[in-house]
């Protein structure tokens, strides 16, 4: 009970931390909370209700992980934005592995538009691995409700 | 407001062909509802009799369905008594129709079978007497398939799908649709508020690949020496934007100072995203056809995609993408589709890019209004074909086929 507890509480601290990268488009600091042979993708519930395997962003691994920080750091060219990541709804399920699913919404600011407008919505569907230094993403699978994506994804979620 | 074209011909595109609502009305008239070929569907996606999809004919739903004899209808979504849009699942398998509100049905070739009470009760009330089901089916439209894809047209007289593209058009679709029977690896859909124009314009200006996609120029997909074509066939509506693959260390150094974007000794932590596999019989590593009036098919290296144009007004349109491959790929080929998935797409290298300067241009036009494009590069080529990635030659091709659709 107690270690439920405490694992819980470590990997709610670790979402916290990773929409803290996010919002301040620390992308380095984002991609270093995977595991060197971690799969991150964003793709819609459409796709993933259907088995269909395709992503908005599909990262095999965190070499690839960190290229899409380095382009978006270097060659992207987007409109600046606020982003505000709200993470909750936190389950946990401890096996063979680390398993949990958690809420998602970005929020998103333009700055030719008064207000924030709901970029996201939708669930991590994740895998996490206890390594030296602390928890790490084997794997967060970002599965978003939204039939239509505004405009562009810029940046991960 | 006065559709007046600006003296300077087609170098000069005026806002109102972007902002204007009764344009955009007409386009739907005229264009999408009129002497065209629109994309709605793969096959692969309605491989079974009952199978259907939800999709768009302009700005009108349709449902797409294949039928127990293997043929393929499109009719409007729009019940043929009180209008509504019975179809609500993006895609299913059904037998038959029936519209939610007063339980009309119809079969899947969008003929009216079943209208309850048809008599009445008890001998009061009922349909008129001479009512004919055949006479209240939901309306359909013309049909075509080429190579596993389905277009529909408000037009009953069109000529066929090859003559509508012409042949060199032709040559490159069926490059990229080889034969080989596809297999759907999933959708992207996104709003893009821009003119939907622009979005063919993007893929007719050679000119800014090299200029806004750093990451290409970067990675040495795309640079301004590169082998390349801006294809266009004789009526200027459709396009293909081709290039093949080069090193980017093989470029002069003046061309280097052209591109703000080159910038030396930036490689990727993992270049597979980058590898091209061989696999078409063509010169071409990267092909972006533009099939007027609502079709593009993107064969990026390995990453191939339908983006599917829907307008919802002169401001904004959807588009909706379904990424696919081939049935026979293996595990791994999949996945290097699916990984170079990654420059395109509304959160690729390459696609986000795209989206953000189409949604500035349509921003620029709403705050600074009532002004002109310019797109007067390559003045040697008119309108039309042109070997040179910096030309609009190809803008003004589509521009003289508008107008002359438009009649403005």
């Amino acid at each position: 009970m107690l270690d439920d507890l405490k694992l819980h509480y470590e990997i709610e601290r670790f979402n916290t931390r990773y929409a803290a990268a996010l919002d301040a488009q620390r992308l380095t600091e984002w991609a270093d909370m995977f595991t060197d042979d971690a799969f991150y993708l964003v793709t819609s519930r459409e796709n993933a209700d259907r088995g269909l395997p395709v992503g908005l962003i599909y990262c095999e691994g965190r070499a690839m992980i960190r290229d899409r920080a380095f382009a978006l750091h270097n060659t992207a060219m987007f409109a600046p934005r606020y982003l505000r990541h709200i993470i909750g709804n936190l389950s946990v399920e401890r096996g063979q592995e680390i398993r949990a699913t958690a809420n998602y919404a970005v929020f998103q600011v333009l700055f030719d538009r008064p207000d924030a407008t709901v970029h996201q919505l939708g669930v991590y569907r994740d895998v996490f691995l206890r390594t030296d230094q602390g928890l790490k993403l084997r794997e967060r699978r970002c599965v978003y409700d939204n039939l239509l994506v505004p405009n562009a994804l810029c940046l991960p979620v | 407001m006065s559709h007046a074209w600006p003296a300077e011909g087609l170098s000069r595109i005026p806002d109102w062909v972007y902002t204007d609502e009764s344009i955009y009305q007409r386009e739907v008239e005229r264009i999408f509802h009129g002497r065209t070929w629109n994309y709605v569907a793969l096959e692969a996606e309605i491989e079974n009799p009952g199978d259907y999809i939800r999709s768009n004919v302009g700005p009108t739903p349709v449902v797409v369905a294949r039928a127990e004899d293997g043929s393929i209808s499109v009719m409007e979504n729009r019940c043929a008594h009180r209008a509504a849009d019975f179809c609500r699942s993006l895609a299913g398998n059904a037998r038959e129709f029936v519209c939610p509100y007063h339980q009309w049905t119809y079969d899947l070739k969008g003929n009216l079978i079943g209208v309850p009470f048809r008599r009445g009760v008890a001998g009061k009330g009922g349909m008129p007497g001479d009512f004919k089901n055949a006479e209240h089916g939901l309306r359909t439209l013309n049909v075509t398939t080429h190579r596993g894809v389905v277009f529909a047209s408000y037009c009953q007289e069109m000529e066929s799908f090859p003559d509508y593209l012409g042949p060199d058009i032709l040559r490159e679709f069926e490059a990229t649709f080889d034969g080989r029977k596809l297999q759907v690896l999933g959708h992207y859909r996104h709003s893009l508020p821009g003119n939907w124009k622009l979005y063919h314009e993007n893929l007719k200006d050679p000119y800014h690949a090299t200029l806004l996609h750093t990451f290409l120029v970067t990675f040495g997909l795309l640079v301004a020496g590169n082998r390349s074509l801006m294809l266009t066939d004789a009526s200027g509506r459709h396009g293909v934007m081709a290039s093949a693959k080069s090193d980017a260390k093989n470029l002069g150094a003046d061309t280097k100072k052209e591109m703000r974007a080159y910038k030396e000794g930036m490689t990727l932590s993992d270049p597979r995203l980058m590898d091209f596999v061989e696999e078409f019989d063509s010169p071409w590593s990267v092909t972006m056809a533009t099939i007027w009036p609502n079709l593009i098919v993107q064969r990026e290296m390995n990453t191939l995609g339908i983006r599917q144009i829907v307008p919802t007004g002169p401001h904004e349109f959807i588009m909706k993408w379904t990424m696919f491959g081939f049935e026979g790929d293996s595990a791994e080929m999949t996945r290097h589709r699916l990984r170079q998935g990654n420059l395109m797409g509304p959160a690729g290298f390459l696609g986000l890019e795209d989206n953000e300067a189409i949604k500035f241009v349509q921003d620029g036009m709403r705050n600074v209004p009532d002004g002109e494009h310019l797109v007067a590069l390559d003045p040697r080529t008119p309108f039309g074909t042109s070997d040179t990635l910096i030309s609009e030659a190809a803008i003004r091709g589509m521009y003289r086929h508008w107008r002359d659709v438009m009649g403005l």
